[in-house]
């Protein structure tokens, strides 16, 4: 497939060197250095020039392009890019928005903008915030099959009831598989004696219910239950999102905003959050407004040096869980690692909606598990899968070993795998992957 | 010294609008010839009104209507009018009516609908004089400069202007691109409304239900309803119809209080507007609450009313009647006990909707200060809080805030002056006024409601009150009716010096 990338920002970056090991990948930039970089750096075609401009597009190939991915830091510039792109033909075109309202045009009418795909960075940041934030003790969570199925990863606390058990032991929960854990950075798949150790991080697949249920067993006592006081540090366009996604599920979350202007139109905006005008830095505040009882602190500011120390504040004054935005990717474990429960990385959602579209074969869904050194991939089976009308006990046999079957769905019905389950052409399979053996995997089912 | 204000555009766009009054005369001037009675109280009128309007307008030709000029306009319209309309009870000279200051007070409280009268016996009065005062408060019903605005294209650029100038509590809402098709659009459902009361009135005449309602009853009724004014051309007010009749006018008058807007938007067919309107479920409430209110201690009172259904209409109607500031009495709620006068006295404050023919406060300035002072109390419990007051899902910003909290002020504290001042008049000239009385009469005029408790009730006559007493409430009906500011605005120096 030929994808052309436009903007090589850190996502757009990203993109181009990921898609280059199976892809042939052009990447455009109006800056003369990154391009330069680029081209040195990877095997990758870098023209420097205006992505919104149709001889540029040309030069970089548009007409037999099969794809573009305008993912340059302006909205307005990705959507003309996308809107230049369609009147050569017809390449696929997928923009990376920040704002939401582009979204809902978009989602108005396919095809506004020339757009055939829109990702709107902050909106799903937001919606991995609240999924996090609404299940104790998960540092990462993913819906698949349309909500039926989640995936999540969650870190087990010391006290936690099933530290020092094998998965054996500990998978107690029926409509729930373990998938991998993962132990000092390392994914290792989950087998009945893998013993479960503090610290580690277990990745489960299973319906929401028993997800719920499962991370009550993993949480330490004191955030087991449901988080309902929850505080958002920040009205960025990420903390407006992430209020007023707590405010449908029907929270009264509040809000802390520096900006006296600012925090008044969120407050217009945001009729069920509790806006605050302040500085969210300043403990006697903070303990005056009784934040350090509130079950999780979300830190949203445009600043990740402002994230990282009010959720250290946070956690010090005693908040239960403290989740913070990080903008630059590589701070997110730093993030963790000094105390934040859990980093979300903006670049990351965006980066896993663009990847789906470029995987070969059936891929309905995806999510990237500790820099990709495995994916959860939801596909729909077809007769040529070796799954395909076979009890699962046989057709593993001729799967790689580290793959996972973590779910079937088949007429919007969740279904347990278990070795006996026969899978028909047409289930949806959310299947856990390890990178290494990723294609060979995609060639077989 | 230089005016800053360019009186001469204001004082021709009012030419313009008076040279154009003699259109409402013929009416009166018709049934007069139908009767056989005088036509000279509207003949003269006619050329008069005429003449100045026209001579008016020669004062330049200069149309540019700012914010400046629109004040000094709205105000002066308003007083115009009444003075023209005075003219007709001087020159037609029947009884206390014809005196200067009883003809300005009638005149006023008709073209404010207002509906407190000088007359003291009906019987007195030609039928054609007492439809003038009908037409005068179908003519203020619905904002005399909304009217003009639809039909005068002069005032097409500066209407929007003008019609905010003169209720001041809303933004114009332009349903149409053109502001004249709005404000037209306004008097088309005013218009659709009155013909439907008629048909109503006189329908229940025809069948039998209504032997007092004639036509002419029917049509000055309905002008005085929909309006809600009050006039009746009737001494005992609707006491003088059967229950049927006031049935069917207590709809018109809770119609006529609501929002024009909303009402334009139910004709269509969306009802969810009117449905989704805080005001209006606030409207319905207070109606609800102090009819309820009312009904409970009539009950409890037993005397006079015999059955549950006198009880529940008189409720009804005295309530609708008086928070809409229309001011009918189906009965002489003057007799009734203290309770049940002061839960009316409390609804004379209220009013219906922005955007109506009410007077008063309105609901919409008693919902936003409620609301506004709710959030008051939850941000001074959380000071770092920032909570915006919403009406209907939107925002109110706060500017309009305070200008809400500002002008209800300035309304009571209108209401306590003018209460001192008619209690210390009447004490002067030795006439027996309440506090009470007084009370209720000084908000009643202020307000727009018509009758008042005690010596002005609603089958009484404000003419026992000194002379010095009725310039004021004069004053205090002009006021009331175009919401104060034009009119005070027009006192402070800065408005006239350069």
């Amino acid at each position: 497939m030929r994808v052309i990338v436009v903007g090589a920002g850190e996502v757009g970056a990203n993109i181009a060197i990921s898609l280059a090991e199976s892809h042939d990948v052009t990447v455009i930039d109006v800056n003369p250095e990154k391009v330069e970089e680029l081209t040195y750096s990877s095997d990758i075609l870098a023209i420097e020039g205006d992505g919104t401009s149709l001889g540029i597009l040309e030069e970089a190939g548009i007409a037999e392009a099969d794809m573009l991915i305008a993912s340059t830091d302006d909205d307005e510039t990705n959507l003309v890019t996308c809107g230049t792109a369609k009147t050569t033909g017809d390449v696929f075109t997928i923009a990376r928005v920040r704002n939401a309202n582009f979204l809902d045009t978009w989602t108005r009418s396919e095809r506004a903008f020339g757009v055939d795909f829109m990702v709107s960075t902050n909106l799903l940041t937001a919606n991995d915030i609240v999924r996090v934030v609404g299940l104790p003790a998960a540092v990462d969570v993913d819906p698949f099959a349309g909500g039926l199925v989640q995936m999540a990863e969650f870190e087990v606390a010391a006290d936690s009831e099933i530290v020092g058990r094998t998965v054996e032991e500990a998978d107690k929960f029926d409509a729930l598989t373990f998938a991998a854990l993962v132990q000092e950075g390392d994914v290792v798949i989950a087998r009945g004696q893998t013993r479960i150790e503090a610290g580690n991080k277990v990745i489960v697949i299973g319906s929401p219910e028993s997800v719920q249920a499962f991370s009550k067993t993993v949480a330490s006592a004191e955030t087991a239950d449901e988080a309902r006081d929850i505080v958002v540090v920040g009205g960025s366009d990420i903390g407006y999102h992430t209020a007023r996604l707590l405010e449908e599920r029907g929270l009264e979350p509040r809000l802390i905003e520096q900006d006296a202007d600012r925090g008044r139109q969120l407050a217009e905006d945001l009729p069920g959050t509790i806006v605050m005008v302040h500085d969210a830095t300043d403990v006697d505040f903070l303990v005056g407004e009784h934040i350090d009882r509130a079950d999780a602190v979300i830190a949203a500011t445009d600043s990740d040096e402002k994230n990282l120390l009010v959720s250290l504040l946070a956690k010090n004054i005693g908040v239960a869980r403290t989740v913070a935005v990080v903008e630059q990717g590589q701070y997110a474990s730093l993030f963790e690692a000094v105390g934040t429960d859990v980093a979300i990385n903006p670049r990351e959602a965006t980066a896993e909606e663009i990847v789906r579209f470029t995987q070969e074969g059936q891929v309905e869904n995806l999510s990237l598990i500790e820099g990709r050194q495995a994916e959860v991939l939801e596909i729909e089976v077809d007769e040529a899968s070796v799954l395909a009308g076979r009890p699962i006990h046989e057709s593993v046999t001729e799967l790689p070993s580290d793959v996972v079957i973590g779910a079937i769905t088949r007429d919007q019905e969740f279904i347990v795998p278990r070795g006996g389950t026969v899978i028909n052409a047409g289930d949806h399979v959310v299947l856990f992957v390890a990178a290494d053996v990723l294609s060979r995997v995609m060639e077989l089912v | 010294m230089r005016i800053r204000v360019d009186w001469r555009v204001s004082c021709r766009l009012v030419g313009t609008i008076l040279k154009w009054l003699w259109v409402p005369l013929l009416l009166p001037l018709g049934i007069a010839l139908y009767d056989g009675t005088a036509l000279l109280p509207f003949i003269l009128p006619i050329l008069g009104t005429t003449l100045l309007g026209v001579g008016l307008e020669q004062l330049t030709d200069e149309r540019d209507l700012r914010a400046r000029e629109a004040f000094l306009m709205v105000s002066l319209t308003w007083l115009s009018i009444a003075l023209v309309g005075a003219a007709p009870f001087v020159l037609a000279g029947d009884g206390m009516l014809a005196t200067p200051v009883n003809a300005l007070f009638e005149s006023m409280s008709g073209i404010t609908t207002t509906g407190a009268t000088v007359i003291v016996d009906f019987e007195r009065h030609s039928r054609a004089i007492l439809m003038w005062r009908a037409v005068l408060q179908w003519l203020g019903g619905l904002g005399i400069l909304v009217l003009a605005t639809a039909v005068l294209s002069q005032l097409s650029v500066g209407g929007a202007q003008l019609m905010e100038t003169e209720t001041q509590i809303q933004d114009v809402n332009k349903l149409t691109p053109r502001i004249s098709e709005t404000a037209a659009l306004l008097w088309k459902i005013y218009i659709g409304l009155t013909g439907l009361q008629v048909a109503v009135l006189y329908g229940l005449h025809l069948i039998g239900y209504a032997p007092e309602m004639t036509l002419y009853d029917a049509v000055a009724h309905a002008f005085t309803t929909i309006s809600t004014s009050g006039f009746s051309p009737r001494g005992d007010s609707i006491a003088a119809f059967s229950p049927a009749v006031q049935w069917a006018i207590i709809p018109f008058m809770a119609i006529g209080a609501t929002s024009f807007i909303l009402l334009y938007f139910a004709f269509q067919g969306n009802f969810d507007r009117l449905r989704n309107s805080d005001e209006f479920r606030f409207y319905v409430g207070l109606l609800g609450f102090f009819t309820v209110g009312v009904g409970g201690v009539l009950l409890v009172d037993g005397a006079p009313y015999t059955s549950l259904e006198q009880i529940a209409r008189h409720a009804l109607f005295q309530v609708v009647s008086i928070m809409t500031t229309t001011g009918y009495a189906s009965t002489d709620f003057n007799l009734w006990s203290a309770a049940a006068k002061h839960l009316l006295f409390v609804c004379m404050f209220i009013g219906g909707m922005a955007g109506s023919t009410t007077c008063s406060i309105k609901t919409l300035r008693w919902l936003v200060v409620v609301k506004a002072f709710s959030r008051d109390l939850f941000t001074a419990s959380n000071p770092s809080a920032v909570r915006p007051v919403r009406h209907s899902g939107n925002v109110v910003d706060e500017e309009t805030v305070r200008d809400i909290y500002a002008y209800t002020l300035v309304s009571l504290v209108f209401f306590i002056v003018a209460t001192i001042f008619v209690v210390v008049d009447a004490s002067r000239v030795q006439l027996s006024v309440t506090e009470f009385e007084a009370m209720s009469a000084a908000a009643a005029t202020f307000f727009n409601v018509g009758p008042a408790f005690g010596i002005a009730g609603p089958l009484e006559s404000y003419e026992p009150f000194p002379q010095s007493t009725k310039i004021v409430m004069t004053f205090l009906m002009w006021v009331g009716r175009i919401e104060i500011i034009p009119v005070l605005v027009l006192l402070t120096p800065s408005y006239w010096r350069s």
